[in-house]
């Protein structure tokens, strides 16, 4: 299974390594940053990379590279899965998954990667499991631990791999006791030059966070269960009574997780929120181009649409660009080509128009395609599906929780083509 | 640096002090710190810079407390090791100290140095001491560094191993696990035989996390010393065996690593297998499921037959019609299906293709797995489909696909891959999801490619139109290399599609005037291979290209024109010999493939136009023949021989002419994923289209089925039966029990030792025990059957109410006379066996007491979760009193039969559907907690039989309602220390009652209750169970409380006997002693009785004392006496009863408890119950 482990920088620099069998010598990553060379994004260098003696299995997240080295037969989606695993934990220890956090908690990441696997196969990955072995740091803990010079290694051995329910840490108490999810819908839409929608479709996400004492068993119901074509969940879920009854019923872990992620019939059609009305030509006589953009609000069931941002690639071969908004602000990177324009919260009476000249590298050619539009926008208290929950029960314990339900709409993967 | 060092000297534990504080304090602090202590410095390690060296070079600014830093990393460099001692005498120091705090200070700054590749392989001695360290945290650390140095210092380090061997005695599971973990993880040769002794002993420990360590040690000394191989493979049969969840991941994963081609081990686990999948953790799932998909592949049939062979099959085949279709299958399957055909028609003719139902019970429970949020499971269970399903149901797992590709872009890229392969095969699973595939500018390169692949593969007759016009958009892009792969794909489409082979060319002419020379190039190479296919109704198109010769300067393009003009030069009989004018006039400045092409093209001009084109030929050939590269040297004097008449010219040269203008079949333009279906999908090695180490070949399927038998654990006809009636039949057949599977190896091969000695039907003894064992299998196997109940039950409203439901067929099914029986008899399952072995033989024995003790070990930890299935079952226990008597009656014959207490004649018929309730309440309402395999472990078998029922209410002061009450003896699952009572509601009125709740409950102080959910309706005449938790908190107290109706209150009060107060526990023999041992004095009571006449056999013993208390007998060696067990739901106190029988009736009753009030109670309560 996964022999070694490197955290690579975009730089290139090696500055974690974790071996779970015997040491495999750091210049295996030679390879790896050979094919990272060669590609012009950090996204674009394979997964997977043969070398003479073994495989190396990499993601690129949260600008780092986890590289695995693999010896035998593995699925490489059980690495990638594991790796993407490896991200996620580091984030919920330390709030964010990067490279000063990583340096700042070296042996704490170190000590978790080694519970997390052993000799290559994976051993407890589950959070709640993994805090109870090796504490996450808080600021009133490193205050104690400054104090009495202790760390933050569990000092009770771990009980979690022994309780009933593997995700869920025993004897969890609290005096507010809450559970708050929030259904989080995006839109991931292709549209035309016309406008028309060339494909379209909802993926949602209820994301959960949950602080109940005991062993609370909650039952998730929604008004409109058969909107959802196809889902996939959080181990704690009982998938036969999803199946029977299209409710969820689960005992949740403790803490932020993600319960279930969905998608929406494609049979329904999917409502766009907002329009794109654009021209972008470069005219063939001379070094120069127009651009002529504006969003308006098409289908947003009566709520508002905030934080609209335009992002374009504009061609490598611009030289200069000279524009205004009308609404929000826009921002230009030379060196990326990269246009963003962030207009805020759309309004419905004077429509945000970003329009001026684009100035070509003299004697470049026209280029051929029109850099396609990536839209983002949110728009608060709506499931743009109209998927709503409609109760919470809870089981198993006496108080009374606090509950709450969040809906947002955002844009996912929303391209206007041009 | 000698200064520094001179600092070092000073009293470190005062600076460390210091230095801990400022630790914690973070970084920036750090940065202002002005304490510039020696050690000051030292908290840098954790955010060193990886080019140390220079600093320590030339870093100055940080002033001492930087250059300390990274110091303290050392890197390889000459100053670095200068100082190394340094740092060393500074470390070893803190680890030599006694304060923990400095010694963790001291592990914490190795393991950074370990973490970021650094050296510290000389600390070895100075850690390895610490290695008993009381301190969990410094211990750790330890435990971390020395995995890590272990295998360089092979001699120090086994100054460890004598701690981890007495860590491998601890009594803490997990003090156990981790030494397990630590030891294996050293890789010392010298030290395998303690490894291989440390596995066995943990493979049989009583915790199933310590067995699951185990199963990760199996592959660790495999790697270190793989011939230990054939010992290893004894330890993995053994935990295979292993009923745990947590268990069967690790072990599925040790057997892969080990001895996959031990397939035979496979079997009887097979079906234990497929039913706990579920449960067990994400990463075992995988493990597991691309283990049973090479297994089936050798086990079964395959699903998808030809179709002339579904038609012979008539009617039973109609009903899996849709698994044959042709289109699907590789050539070798057809290749396959043809012998079939021929030679097997006959056969299959006889025997129609019926899918094997542990194929059935594979692909079912690997269904649901594909709403996993892991995305290595939904591949898994997708290429399990892909490979093993009939056709028509392969289409479930296109949709979890589709949705794994909103995942992260390396999970992308590695689905696209295997749905690349399998829209090759399976196109129309994909088709509805045609616009998933399209394609954004801001996917990455790779994945574009993979997208267009898969869209290509999608294309056919209906949708082309609009591939094509999404392919229209991807050529305009500016990722050169995507568009290149789309104008390959539409080259593709072109020839797989006739009807758009026209238009497609018509856009690849147009995109000839592209002003991208690659897109041009990359149209001319695709031109040619379209042209090849009707070359005479374009010469058009010819002309065309001929004319881009002057500006396409890309070679192979170059290359393509100049052989789709030399070949069809009769098409185009007036540009050709220009085309080859001008290209000998830059001969010399083409590249090496345009070269041979501009020779080839040269000969046939020759060939055709010999009057034209005879002084360019030679000129050309000229040319070549001084050419740098010897390849178009050879060629030039080959073609000149060949071509030109000379009087030597040799026989070939008058077949020239049909050697070079010979028709050659058109290329066929093909999925580079196509074929690649051999690899398993999924797989890394399907992944580089190469075999990667390790690699387990997927095998073709048999030609004829293995005998399906080898799964069967106990019930060999099972399978076979249809009707439940042919069960019933066999149930006193011989190889009912023969084939049973033993809980241990021993056991199992004493069962059929004995069959074969006695060989009739009264074999006692062995039977017993396999039929034992059976009830727990018969229960993973019926999941099966059970959850087709469920499904024809359809939705439910309540889990309550569901579990009547579920409960009502199966009475229905034959099993009503006695299901109380039954249930008591498997509960009792370790008790005749211990009889049975007795008189056996003395080995018998050692393999009871090792079973009961796996039972024990299963039972102690599932205890919780048993606690929430026991819930369910009580709920749906069958009123205990009809069983009651039935359940006597058979006992009668079964003392004729000489079978001790118990038959196990209507076993099979009975248990089976009894099981099957249990495990579909289960799977319903426990799915992800249970562990379904464990369902019948004996804790959760309950003797209701012997359940007495109490009156709550009587039908009169209830107006109508009747309430009875029992105690179910099923853990209660939301509360584990409340006793479950199951409480029976009659509605003998003729109006409905409604909402059935309690209230108002006036209970003794500690006292709780937990009520049973509001019953909203209950009809007239109806009858409804549901189960309630006290806590009595071990006292006898009644709980009184209302019950209400939503018209009256009524007061009711529930009191205990003392016996149910505890619930059974297991433990063997030896344990039991030594408890017994720790409860003398006040905790023991000790009575002489004399049994009652009727009750002086050793099973009427333990019948009469598990129905005065819960609990749960211990294996003894001695028939004289009778051992329970069992503890306080409450406070989980102790209680031990042991019943010594001497002659003439007469017997000592003895009761170890901590609780001294339930003991004597529960003396007077198992007196009375002996005697009378």
């Amino acid at each position: 299974m996964i022999n070694s482990l490197f955290l690579i920088n975009p730089s290139g620099e090696i500055f974690l390594e974790k071996h779970w069998k015997s040491v495999v010598s750091r210049s295996v990553c030679d390879y790896f940053l050979e094919a990272k060379e060669k590609a012009l994004e950090p996204e674009d260098v394979p997964p997977v990379i043969h070398t003479p003696h073994h495989y190396l299995i990499s993601i690129y997240r949260d600008k780092l590279f986890f590289l695995s080295v693999i010896q035998t037969e593995v699925p490489p989606l059980f690495v990638i899965e594991f790796l993407h695993r490896v991200a996620e934990m580091i984030q919920d220890y330390f709030g964010e998954c990067s490279e000063t956090v990583v340096k700042d908690h070296m042996v704490m990441v170190y000590e978790l990667l080694e519970e997390m696997l052993d000799n290559g196969f994976p051993l407890a990955t589950e959070s709640n499991v993994l805090k109870e072995m090796i504490r996450p740091p808080t600021i009133l803990r490193s205050v104690v631990n400054t104090l009495t010079g202790t760390s933050n290694v569990g000092d009770t051995l771990l009980t979690g791999q022994l309780s009933t329910i593997p995700w869920r840490r025993a004897g969890v108490r609290y005096t507010n006791n809450e559970a708050y999810f929030d259904v989080v819908e995006e839109i991931d839409a292709i549209l035309d030059q016309s406008g028309t929608t060339v494909f379209a479709e909802i993926q949602g996400v209820v994301e959960a966070c949950v602080k109940l004492s005991g062993m609370p068993d909650l039952t998730l119901s929604f008004m409109n269960p058969r909107l959802l074509d196809d889902v996939s969940f959080h181990p704690c879920v009982r998938y036969k009574l999803w199946e029977s009854e299209r409710v969820l019923s689960f005992i949740p872990p403790d803490g932020n997780f993600t319960l279930m992620t969905y998608h929406v019939n494609a049979q329904n059609l999917v409502a766009i929120p907002v329009y794109v009305k654009q021209s972008i030509s470069f005219f063939e006589c001379g070094s120069d181009g127009r651009l002529d953009v504006t969003v308006g609000p098409k289908q947003t069931m009566g709520k508002t649409v905030e934080g609209v941002m335009v992002t374009v690639h504009l061609p490598k071969t611009i030289l200069s660009i000279n524009l205004t908004a009308t609404q929000g602000s826009y921002t230009y990177d030379n060196g990326t080509k990269l246009l963003v324009w962030d207009i805020g919260k759309l309004n419905p009476q004077k429509l945000p128009n970003l329009r001026g000249s684009l100035s070509l590298q003299a004697g470049a050619p026209k280029p051929e395609e029109n850099p396609s539009l990536n839209i983002d926008l949110k728009i608060q208290q709506l499931a743009i599906s109209g998927l709503k929950v409609n109760r919470l029960d809870m089981f198993g314990e006496k108080y009374k929780p606090f509950k709450g339900v969040k809906y947002i709409t955002k844009a996912g993967k929303f391209q206007v083509r041009t | 640096m000698t200064p520094m060092q001179k600092l070092l000297q000073l009293p470190v534990n005062a600076m460390n002090m210091v230095k801990t504080a400022q630790d914690q304090m973070g970084q920036q602090d750090e940065a202002k710190s002005p304490v510039m202590t020696p050690d000051g410095g030292n908290h840098n390690w954790y955010n060193g810079e990886p080019n140390d060296p220079r600093h320590i070079r030339f870093g100055s600014g940080g002033g001492d407390q930087e250059e300390r830093a990274h110091l303290e990393e050392g890197g390889g460099s000459l100053s670095s090791l200068v100082t190394q001692p340094l740092r060393h005498d500074d470390l070893k120091e803190m680890l030599d100290s006694n304060k923990d705090s400095l010694k963790l200070e001291a592990m914490k700054r190795i393991v950074a140095m370990i973490a970021r590749g650094k050296n510290a392989s000389d600390l070895f001695p100075a850690v390895v001491k610490n290695v008993a360290c009381k301190n969990i945290e410094v211990k750790k650390l330890v435990y971390v560094y020395l995995v890590r140095y272990a295998e360089e210092q092979q001699d120090l380090a086994l100054l460890s191993i004598s701690t981890f061997q007495r860590g491998l005695k601890d009594p803490n599971q997990l003090i156990r696990a981790s030494a397990l973990r630590v030891l294996s993880s050293i890789r010392v040769t010298i030290i395998v035989p303690i490894m291989m002794l440390a596995i066995k002993e943990a493979a049989s420990d009583m915790s199933p996390y310590v067995r699951k360590t185990a199963a990760h040690a199996i592959p660790k000394l495999y790697s270190l010393d793989p011939e230990q191989k054939d010992c290893l493979i004894e330890v993995i049969e053994k935990l295979l065996a292993d009923k745990t969840t947590l268990v069967a991941g690790s072990v599925v994963m040790a057997f892969e690593e080990v001895c996959p081609e031990r397939i035979d081990l496979i079997h009887k686990n097979y079906r234990k297998l497929c039913n706990l999948l579920i449960d067990v953790e994400e990463w075992g799932q995988v493990v597991i499921i691309n283990m049973l998909t090479r297994y089936a592949r050798t086990q079964f049939l395959n699903p998808n037959m030809n179709e002339s062979l579904l038609e012979e099959g008539g009617g039973e085949k109609a009903f899996y019609g849709s698994d044959n279709d042709d289109d699907t299958d590789d050539e070798e399957d057809k290749e396959e299906k043809e012998k079939k055909k021929t030679e097997a028609t006959a056969i299959v003719k006889r025997k129609p293709y019926v899918m094997d139902p542990d194929h059935r019970l594979l692909l079912r429970n690997t269904k649901p797995l594909l709403q996993s949020r892991n995305a290595a499971v939904v591949m898994a269970v997708a290429q399990l489909y892909f490979h093993l399903a009939p056709k028509a149901e392969v289409g479930v797992i296109a949709k979890a696909l589709v949705r794994l590709m909103r995942s992260h872009s390396e999970v992308q890229y590695v689905v696209l891959q295997n749905v690349a392969t399998m829209s090759i095969k399976r196109r129309g699973m994909f088709e509805p999801y045609l616009k998933s595939f399209y394609i954004r500018s801001t996917d990455p390169t790779q994945i574009k490619v993979l997208k267009l692949e898969v869209l290509t593969n999608l294309a056919n007759e209906t949708n082309i139109s609009t591939i094509l016009r999404e392919f229209q958009t991807y050529i305009k892009s500016n990722d050169k290399d995507f568009v290149a792969a789309t104008i390959q794909a539409i080259g593709r489409c072109a020839t797989n599609i006739g009807e758009v082979r026209d238009t497609c060319l018509n856009g690849l002419v147009q995109l000839l005037s592209n002003r991208d020379e690659l897109v041009v190039a990359e149209s001319v190479v695709v031109i040619k291979k379209l042209l090849q296919m009707q070359p005479e109704q374009h010469s058009d198109i010819i002309k065309h290209m001929a004319k881009l010769t002057d500006n396409i300067q890309v070679p192979m393009a170059r290359a393509s024109i100049l052989w789709l003009i030399g070949e069809y030069c009769e098409h185009v009989p007036k540009i050709a010999p220009d085309v080859l004018r001008k290209m000998a006039k830059t001969f010399t400045n083409e590249e090496d493939i345009v070269k041979l092409q501009i020779i080839n093209l040269a000969a046939k001009l020759y060939l055709t136009n010999s009057k034209q084109t005879k002084l360019l030929t030679q000129y050309v050939l000229n040319l070549a023949k001084y050419d740098q590269n010897y390849d178009i040297r050879d060629r030039a004097r080959f073609i000149r021989q060949l071509i030109v008449p000379t009087d030597k010219s040799g026989a070939l040269s008058k077949y020239a002419k049909k050697l070079f203008l010979a028709l050659k079949p058109a290329p066929v333009l093909e999925s580079p994923f196509k074929d690649r279906d051999h690899f398993q999908l999924g797989s890394l090695s399907h992944l580089l289209n190469a075999k990667a180490g390790g690699y387990q070949v997927l095998p073709d399927w048999p030609e004829a089925a293995p005998d399906p038998s080898v799964r069967n654990v106990e019930v060999p006809e099972w399978t076979k039966c249809s009707s439940r009636e042919k069960r019933k039949e066999k149930k006193a057949d011989k190889p009912f029990y023969s084939d049973s599977e033993g809980e241990s190896g021993p056991t199992e091969s004493a069962d059929s030792a004995s069959d074969t000695a006695s060989g009739s039907e009264s074999g006692s003894g062995s039977e017993e025990s396999g039929s034992g064992s059976e009830s727990e299998e018969s229960n993973e196997e019926s999941e099966s059957a059970s959850e087709e109940d469920e499904e024809e039950e359809g939705k439910k409203k309540k889990k309550n109410v569901e579990k009547i439901k579920a409960r009502k067929p199966v009475p229905e099914s034959e099993s009503e006379p006695s299901s109380g029986e039954d249930v008591k008899k498997s509960e009792k399952k370790s008790k005749p066996r211990i009889g049975s072995s007795e008189s056996e033989s003395e080995e018998d024995d050692d393999s009871e007491s090792e079973s009961s003790e796996s039972e024990e070990e299963e039972s102690e930890e599932e205890s919780e979760e048993e606690t929430k299935k026991k819930k369910k079952t009580t709920a749906s226990k069958p009123p205990s009193k009809p069983p009651k008597k039935e359940n006597k009656k058979e006992k009668k014959e079964m003392s004729l039969l000489d079978f001790d207490d118990f038959d196990p004649a209507p076993s099979p018929s009975q248990v089976t559907p009894l099981n099957n309730f249990l495990s579909s309440s289960l799977v319903t309402d426990l799915e992800g907690l249970s562990l379904t395999d464990n369902v019948l472990s004996p804790t959760t078998i309950i003797p209701s039989g012997n359940l007495k029922t109490y009156e709550l209410l009587h039908r009169i002061t209830g107006e109508g309602l009747s309430v009875e009450y029992c105690f179910s003896r099923q853990p209660f699952s939301p509360d584990p220390h409340m006793v479950a009572v199951k409480i029976q509601f009659t509605n003998s009125a003729t109006s409905e009652a409604k909402s059935l709740h309690v209230e108002d409950a006036k209970l003794q102080s500690g006292m709780r209750i937990k009520e049973f959910p509001e019953i909203e309706v209950l009809p007239a005449g109806e009858t409804i169970s549901v189960v309630m938790g006290i806590d009595f908190c071990d006292s006898t107290q009644a709980a009184n409380f209302q019950l209400c109706t939503h018209t009256r209150k009524f007061f009711v009060s529930i009191q205990p006997p003392v016996g149910e107060l505890m619930m059974p526990i297991f433990m063997t023999e030896n344990e039991f002693k030594k408890e017994q041992g720790q409860l003398m004095g006040m905790n023991e009571i000790t009575e002489k009785l004399t049994l009652e006449e009727k009750c002086q056999g050793e099973h009427a013993v333990v019948q009469r004392v598990t129905t005065a208390a819960n609990l749960s007998r211990v294996p003894c060696g001695s028939d004289k006496e009778c051992r329970f067990a069992g503890k306080t739901v409450t406070s989980g106190s102790l209680v031990l009863v042991s019943v010594v029988t001497k002659e003439d009736g007469a017997a000592q009753l003895t009761v170890n408890c901590e609780k001294m009030v339930i003991g004597t109670m529960l003396v007077k309560d198992i007196h009375q119950a002996l005697t009378q």
